[in-house]
């Protein structure tokens, strides 16, 4: 199908860019991409991947907007508080771009719904604010052959890296086998997060989402990315598959999902 | 270039009168990704600026742009090769 001539108004400075052109834009265009949680990683992240015309893009959040949620979720305006961040996140991202496609689940993602959902999906984008779902969405993927690309924030600090161990590269748990335990990590009120971090951060998953579906460039697979604010450095470690891991390894204990308990204790901001 | 040898060779024609860059090149580039390798695009431009954008931008991604001239007071012919396969 020809791109009309708004299309190729909309998308031009994109499509010009050599490795994109029309062939690219298409790809975007049938791309499908899920995104867990609409709040600082989410937002960004899926407000790039609308710009930029991906097709159809998942938005998954459970949650009201809150006032306080609005330092850093830019998805949602003063005037959203007390919605659905779904509802509130589908009309930001259908007024930035009316061509793509916002499937919206407002219920809570579990083991039960997870992989019924992402089947449907290209790529996943992990922007979860809890241990427990960020485990579930990385087990999930591993069983339905989904390329995650995962990112955390927490105060002054970021993570970014993508997992597609049905590619080779390591999962999230051959780095973090386990969620940790309970009281070990600040919780979510005590940790505190710098607006802009979450979206420094949201922006690379978008970044690397549109590198994986058109193919450009070097994906962060097996690259694990640590961003710090303060004095603004990006440090990059090399990262393996664990052959002992517990979901890919050569003998996985873990072969079902399993639903962790979600408690405020060992929440990561997002 | 003679008018016969240029009718001889051309695929396909867009016009672009009226339109100005970068859609004129994008609209060019996108046309070319179309068509079969090898095969000349024959692109009618009449934003000045674009006759030497275009073909400019076409050699930079590699397309053989095999002539770029006037053909009236306001009008530009620019004849360019489709890439082979890649």
């Amino acid at each position: 199908m020809r791109f009309s001539e708004e299309q190729i108004h909309r998308y031009s400075r994109q499509i010009i860019l050599p490795g994109i052109g029309g062939k690219g834009q298409r790809k975007l265009q049938e791309a499908k991409v899920f995104v867990m949680g609409a709040g600082g990683l989410g937002s960004p992240a899926a407000l790039y991947l609308a710009a930029a015309g991906v097709g159809t893009i998942g938005l998954a959040d459970s949650d009201v907007v809150e006032l306080h949620n609005l330092q850093r979720q830019i998805l949602h305006r003063t005037a959203d508080v007390g919605l659905p961040k779904v509802e509130s996140g589908k009309r930001t991202l259908e007024s930035l771009n009316p061509e793509v496609k916002v499937h919206t689940y407002p219920e809570r993602i579990t083991s039960a719904n997870i992989r019924e959902i992402i089947k449907a999906y290209d790529l996943v984008l992990d922007g979860s604010d809890n241990f427990p779902t960020r485990f579930l969405v990385n087990d999930a993927c591993y069983f339905e052959k989904k390329t995650l690309i995962s990112g955390a924030i927490l105060r002054f600090d970021g993570q970014l890296s993508t997992f597609k161990p049905h590619a080779g590269g390591p999962c999230y748990r051959c780095l973090f086998p386990e969620p940790p335990p309970p009281g070990s990590v600040p919780s979510c009120q005590e940790a505190g997060v710098l607006g802009a971090v979450a979206g420094i951060i949201g922006i690379l998953q978008a970044n690397e989402a549109l590198k994986e579906i058109t193919g450009l460039g070097e994906s962060m697979v097996g690259r694990f990315l640590m961003f710090n604010a303060l004095n603004l450095s990006f440090h990059e470690v090399k990262i393996q598959r664990n052959p002992n891991c517990l979901l890919c390894g050569g003998n996985p204990r873990i072969r079902e999902l399993i639903q962790y308990s979600q408690s405020c204790r060992g929440n990561v901001a997002a | 270039m003679t008018g016969e040898e240029v009718k001889g060779i051309v695929e396909k024609e867009l016009n672009l009168k009226g339109k100005i860059c970068p859609y004129t090149f994008i609209e060019t580039m996108l046309t070319l990704e179309e068509m079969e390798p090898d095969k000349v695009l024959r692109v009618i431009i009449d934003y000045p600026p674009a006759a030497c954008e275009v073909p400019q931008s076409l050699k930079n991604e590699g397309y053989e742009v095999l002539e770029v001239c006037p053909i009236n007071g306001t009008d530009w012919v620019i004849l360019v090769r489709n890439k082979e396969m890649e």
